[in-house]
């Protein structure tokens, strides 16, 4: 028997999802904000009962939780101080030196995760090629050590310019620290995130010393309790960037937990890809309050070095705090079932990024919530029935949905609520499409030949529509939808990517120090991974690169043998062709320069089973039928609503219809139509793009 | 009928999406530093009377107007009857594109099955234009680099190998230049197809009704939010310290029922100097200025523009005429905002700020060999970096420290500056003290010293105003602290212009800090204590 736990701790939701021997049972259960362990381990009770496996025969429980990221956004963390080099006590809080909203002269800028009175200065300075040009002043160090040992600090960040070239000057602090203080945690930039550019590196290094002892705290209590139970496996943490990692490291480093939730939905859909072999899908997941997209080509969610968290101003680039950390990259916006809708001054619908969350809900909930959601233009337009919905048993109102639409939207554009939610849809449809696109051009892609892999409570009603607007002909809507990314994290390999800036110019290229860089980073990679396993391990290496004068780097998958003096014109050649494929046309006649290096060590993903793909042997037909708009055509036809549990592989289900579960709800336009595969998995497969 | 309003609504969403992609695509090619870190681009979509229907918002408002009236000039120039499918133009033209030789705007006629509907356009700013390079030291526009009057890129498929040879031979780096307007014109053939690809989908013909409808809704909202400006005529001078000569900006802006009038007659004539600002560009900072205040959630398009108009006698320094040179003429056209918000400030006072830094502390070091050293083992490097002081406090709100404002510069990494030039900057924090005093304080301004690294010494090039002129407070607020430029020796070091810091020495800037809002006596006690715990009173 082999039994394998995954555990998803959301803002409203805990998912607990039981894998037995290749089955999957899960279990929804509120999330417990000041005790989460208490609402997991309901949830595990709850699926254990239902399975009949006790906890001694776990053999993995994997868990990735929004803790990290909630107490950055709630900014509820240790009593931090930050130490940075003199002359730059101010990074933090003066930030890019932009504005986020062009014509807002009101704006707010987020503030700085600790506080100026919290931040202090000594006297050291590394030059850009690590040069001491001021040593360390062990005097002056000792003075500011003097201020946090009566201040009482709990966590100490420090990060000092330049180093993430040589990181002595930091350690040498941290060692007197320790020293004086031993009961204070001790976060260095250089540990944590050894990555040019000093506001995010910075940012970073504070954000992992204010959650770290909160984090710690939790993670062993965490692990105490299960055990107490009777678990004798170990605990793994999913990390953002889409691999396992140890909890004793999760315990020292939690900023790698931040998104870890997220990273699990792209992990979902990678694995779904590679069952169905395919090299292109767009993974979309859709929530209560966002929706998030990402683009997962050979089998592999694509990756970023650094992301933002904690955005203050509707999701907007450049209100929140940055992270440098390797993460799974995903563009995350504010449309989800609550999202509200609203006119603007120039009488048009906009919709979201305010939600109404679970508390109030939408307006069809009746729990206090009056404005017009998503989720209530669904319901209006019969697309979701009211006695379908989620996983709590709530009733849905339709009147109450379509009061609050007439009142939200109606009356000041003289609609009715049926109208009113056509609009709602549309524009809330638009917004996605355009997101998705405007992301595949930031990564130069092309959506066409792309299959999208829909997943969260939401997805599966509108997935059908962005694979329209987006031109993309194939969509997947898995089984286990609404916990995909407690599925996700089952699926996750143990992995570790070990990123660091070091410059380079092509034309003047250092091989042995690249050789010697990439071995350290290989050794820091494959050391967090072998603290969860010793299983067998690859690794994959990559240069960020751009022209000499350019401010963006692209990545550069590079070979797997040492550099040698010949290797610089090999670089060139690939950085020259991956250029092409991002920007359609590579620059002649420019110098290249390498900016950071990369190692990822991972453990193969478990093997997969290849599905092959079924055709349709028998179509569904069904005797309950609702009248549900359907927006491609812009008519309202009569649906067929189908049981999705009563499908099996080769089924067909002509749209127009509806397919229900209890998680969620799949819409199938009028020129669409699903095929169940032997997974579970519907394919839908649309006809002609929307007319 | 409704329908059709949802389904324009749509479409309008999507041409602002495909507007904004096209921005992206050019943020992530180009080459200079100011597209990049600054936003120094536009993009845009118009119908086929040259009417632009959509617009990217980018990091600077100079593109605002600038980039729409292009188009009139391109249907112009090219002649109606010479526009063919397949054509790309392109002009760098400071009085028919935006205002400087740097922008270079390049536009791309869009046919539907044979029929001309509608063009794209973008702009970005080049790291080089030949002439004397970027800066404020050219006495005519001559001397500023090559100029390319409105012409074919490329003519019916046909590249024109000519300009791309004139462009080669007369411009620095000149691979990156041709690269970049490579670059654009790309830009517009992705947004070309993508408005194609709109039509199928929506099965529309043309952009006719769709440009009605944008513009009718616009229209309405901006007479709208207009209406919140009581009709009247309204006037502001503002003193700032120029290039040698200080500078008076004048403006009298008449608000009518439909738009506003701004005039700049009482301003001081143009300078010798390259801050002169072409009319277009001061246009764009007014009408971002009023836009701001007024209308901040309406896109910019052709009736949100219309409004909008402005006049001055040529010959004053926000009317520069050919051939005055004008190459740095964001440096004086920035404060048009502030001039024009300061305006209306008494009849908006619940949305007006006090007066900020305005101008950008941004600076070009040229790093040579100092005495001792040769070119081979210390060779010349340009290191260019924007920084920025304190805006001006809001009626119920600080300022923001050290943030740019009307610009929309980010600052560069202190690390990645240092990696790739010889200079070493020693502090780079907020300057103590220097927010104006108000019931609202100003931002702060920002303390940067810097200096060679070994073997090097620096010219370094100052533009810096705000040196003998604070931004003023508003309703009681005290003005901000002004700045102040100095070497650490003590030697004077001036605000304007070329010189020198020698090997060993560290350059201080003091950038200025903004003014402060309302009476400091009703300050509340909070935030004064917490000005007091976090020392940005020094």
């Amino acid at each position: 028997m082999s039994a394998r736990l995954g555990v998803d701790v959301g803002g409203t939701f805990t998912d607990v999802v039981l894998e037995l021997d290749g089955t999957l049972t899960s279990v929804k259960v509120l999330t417990t904000q000041n005790a989460p362990e208490q609402g997991i381990l309901e949830g595990i009770d709850a699926v254990l009962a239902e399975t009949g496996v006790a906890m001694a025969a776990l053999e993995t429980i994997i868990h990735g939780t929004t803790l990290a990221t909630n107490a950055l956004i709630q900014r509820r963390g240790a009593k931090t101080a930050f130490v940075t080099t003199m002359g730059f006590r101010d990074v933090i809080e003066t930030r890019t030196e932009s504005r986020f909203e062009q014509y807002d002269l009101d704006l707010v800028l987020p503030p700085p995760l600790i506080e100026r009175r919290h931040r202090h200065t000594v006297t050291e300075r590394l030059s850009a090629t690590g040069e001491v040009l001021v040593p360390l002043d062990e005097d002056d160090a000792g003075r500011v050590i003097d201020t946090l040992e009566a201040e009482g600090y709990e966590a100490v960040a420090v990060g000092f310019l330049h180093s993430y070239v040589d990181g002595r000057h930091e350690r040498r602090f941290g060692e007197l620290v320790a020293e004086r203080l031993p009961d204070v945690v001790v976060s260095l930039s250089a540990d944590v995130s050894p990555q040019m550019r000093e506001f995010e590196r910075f940012n970073t290094v504070c954000a992992n010393a204010f959650v770290q002892p909160v984090m710690a705290s939790y993670l062993r209590r965490f692990a105490t309790e299960v055990s107490d139970r009777g678990a004798t496996c170990p605990v793994f943490l999913m990390h953002s960037g889409g691999g396992l990692m140890s909890l004793d490291d999760a315990a020292r480093f939690p900023v790698r937990l931040v998104e870890s939730g997220p990273a699990g939905g792209a992990i979902f859909a990678a694995d779904i890809a590679e069952r169905y072999g395919l090299d292109r899908v767009l993974s979309y997941d859709m929530g209560g309050t966002t929706a998030k997209i990402c683009l997962v080509e050979g089998h592999t969610p694509h990756t970023a070095k650094t992301f933002e968290v904690a955005r203050t101003h509707r999701f907007t680039k450049g209100s929140g705090m940055p992270i440098s950390i390797p993460v799974i990259e995903m563009i995350e916006i504010g449309a989800g079932g609550g999202s509200i809708a609203s006119v603007d001054v120039l009488g048009q619908i906009r919709v979201g990024p305010e939600s109404a969350g679970s508390e109030p809900g939408p307006a069809s909930y009746q729990l206090g919530g009056t404005q017009p959601t998503v989720t209530d233009a669904n319901l209006v337009l019969g697309r979701l029935s009211a006695d379908t919905f989620g996983a709590e048993s709530i009733d849905l109102s339709r009147d109450a949905a379509g009061t609050a639409i007439v009142d939200g939207v109606g009356v000041s554009l003289s609609v009715d609520a049926s109208d009113g939610a056509i609009g709602i849809v549309e524009v809330v449809d638009e917004n996605m499409a355009n997101a998705a696109r405007v992301h595949a051009v930031e990564n130069g892609k092309d959506l066409l030949g792309f299959t999208v892999v829909a997943f969260g409570g939401g997805a599966p009603l509108h997935a059908g529509r962005l694979c329209d607007k987006l031109g993309v002909d194939q969509l997947l809507v898995p089984p286990g939808a609404g916990v995909g990314s407690a599925i996700g994290f089952l699926r996750a390999p143990f992995a570790y990517e070990a990123v660091r800036s070091h410059y380079e110019r092509i034309d003047a290229f250092d091989h042995e120090a690249v050789n010697h860089l990439l071995s350290e980073l290989a050794a820091e990679a494959d050391g967090f991974v072998r603290g969860g396993t010793n299983d067998e391990r690859s690794v994959e290496r990559w240069v960020h690169m751009r022209y000499a004068g350019q401010g963006w780097e692209i990545p550069v998958r590079l070979g797997d043998g040492a550099f040698d003096a010949l290797s610089a014109q090999q670089l060139a050649v690939r950085f020259e062709k991956s250029y092409e494929e991002y920007f359609g046309r590579a620059i002649e006649g420019l110098a290249i320069e390498a900016v950071s290096w990369a190692v990822r060590v991972a453990t193969p993903r478990p093997s997969v089973e290849r599905v092959t793909v079924v055709d349709a042997c028998s179509d569904v037909v069904s005797d309950r039928t609702r009248f549900v708009h359907d927006s491609a055509s812009g008519a309202t036809v009569e649906a067929a609503v189908v049981e999705r549990h009563v499908l099996e592989a080769g089924h067909r289900v002509k749209g127009p219809a509806v397919i229900v579960e209890t998680q969620t709800t799949t819409w199938i336009g009028s020129r669409h139509e699903a095929i169940a595969q032997a997974d579970g998995c519907l394919l839908v497969r649309l006809g002609e793009p929307a007319r | 009928m409704i329908k059709t309003d949802f389904a324009h609504q749509v479409m309008w969403n999507r041409l602002i999406s495909v507007v904004e992609e096209q921005a992206l695509t050019l943020i992530r090619t180009a080459f200079s530093t100011s597209v990049r870190e600054a936003g120094d681009l536009s993009a845009g979509v118009f119908d086929v009377q040259g009417r632009m229907i959509a617009q990217a918002v980018t990091g600077t408002p100079g593109h605002v107007n600038t980039m729409a009236a292009a188009i009139a000039h391109f249907i112009d120039d090219i002649g109606p009857h010479r526009i063919y499918d397949g054509d790309v133009y392109v002009t760098n033209d400071p009085w028919k594109g935006t205002g400087h030789l740097h922008d270079i705007t390049v536009v791309t006629p869009v046919f539907n099955d044979d029929r001309l509907i509608g063009y794209f356009a973008c702009t970005c700013h080049v790291v080089d234009i030949g002439g004397r390079g970027y800066g404020p030291d050219a006495h005519e526009v001559y001397e500023e680099g090559l100029f390319i009057p409105i012409m074919k890129f490329v003519d019916r498929g046909e590249l024109n190998t000519d300009l791309v040879n004139i462009v080669h031979h007369n411009v620095r780096e000149s691979n990156q230049v041709v690269g970049d307007i490579h670059g654009l014109a790309a830009c517009n053939e992705t947004g070309r197809r993508r408005l194609l690809d709109m039509l199928v989908e929506f099965e529309i013909d043309d952009l006719e009704d769709l440009a009605a409808f944008v513009f009718a809704r616009t229209r309405a909202a901006t007479l709208e939010r207009l209406a919140l400006l009581p009709p009247g005529t309204y006037t502001n001078t503002m003193e700032v310290d120029g290039y040698n000569d200080e500078i008076t900006l004048a403006v009298t802006l008449t608000v009518g029922r439909d738009g506003v009038h701004a005039d700049f007659t009482g301003t001081s004539p143009t300078s010798p100097f390259g801050v002169n600002v072409p009319l277009g560009y001061a246009q764009a900072y007014f009408t971002y200025a009023l836009l701001c205040a007024l209308a901040p959630e309406v896109p910019n398009n052709f009736a949100s523009l219309e409004p909008f108009t402005v006049s001055a006698p040529p010959g004053v320094i926000l009317n520069a005429v050919h051939p005055d040179p004008v190459s740095v003429r964001h440096v004086i056209g920035h404060f048009v905002t502030d001039l024009t918000l300061g305006a209306v400030a008494d009849v908006l006072r619940d949305r007006i700020p006090a007066e900020g830094s305005g101008a950008l502390w941004n600076f070009q070091v040229s790093a040579r060999a100092a005495a001792g050293h040769t070119v081979a083992d210390r060779p010349p490097v340009e290191v260019l970096m924007f920084n920025s002081g304190g805006t001006g406090a809001r009626p119920t709100l600080d300022g923001l420290s050290a943030t740019a404002f009307p610009s929309g510069v980010r600052t560069m990494s202190v690390e990645a500056t240092e990696q790739v030039g010889p200079i070493v900057i020693w502090r780079k924090e907020l300057r103590e003290g220097s927010g104006g005093e108000g019931e609202f304080r100003g931002g702060l301004g920002q303390v940067i010293e810097l200096g060679p690294t070994a073997g090097y010494q620096f010219e370094f090039s100052a533009m810096f105003d705000r040196v003998d002129h604070p931004a003023r407070g508003r309703h009681g607020g005290g003005n901000g602290v002004s700045g102040k430029v100095y070497l650490d020796d003590g030697t004077p070091f001036d605000a304007k212009g070329k010189q020198l810091v020698a090997e060993g020495r560290r350059l201080v800037l003091e950038l200025p800090g903004g003014g402060g809002f309302g009476d400091p006596a009703d300050r509340a006690p909070e935030a004064r204590a917490n000005d007091v715990d976090q020392g940005y009173l020094g």
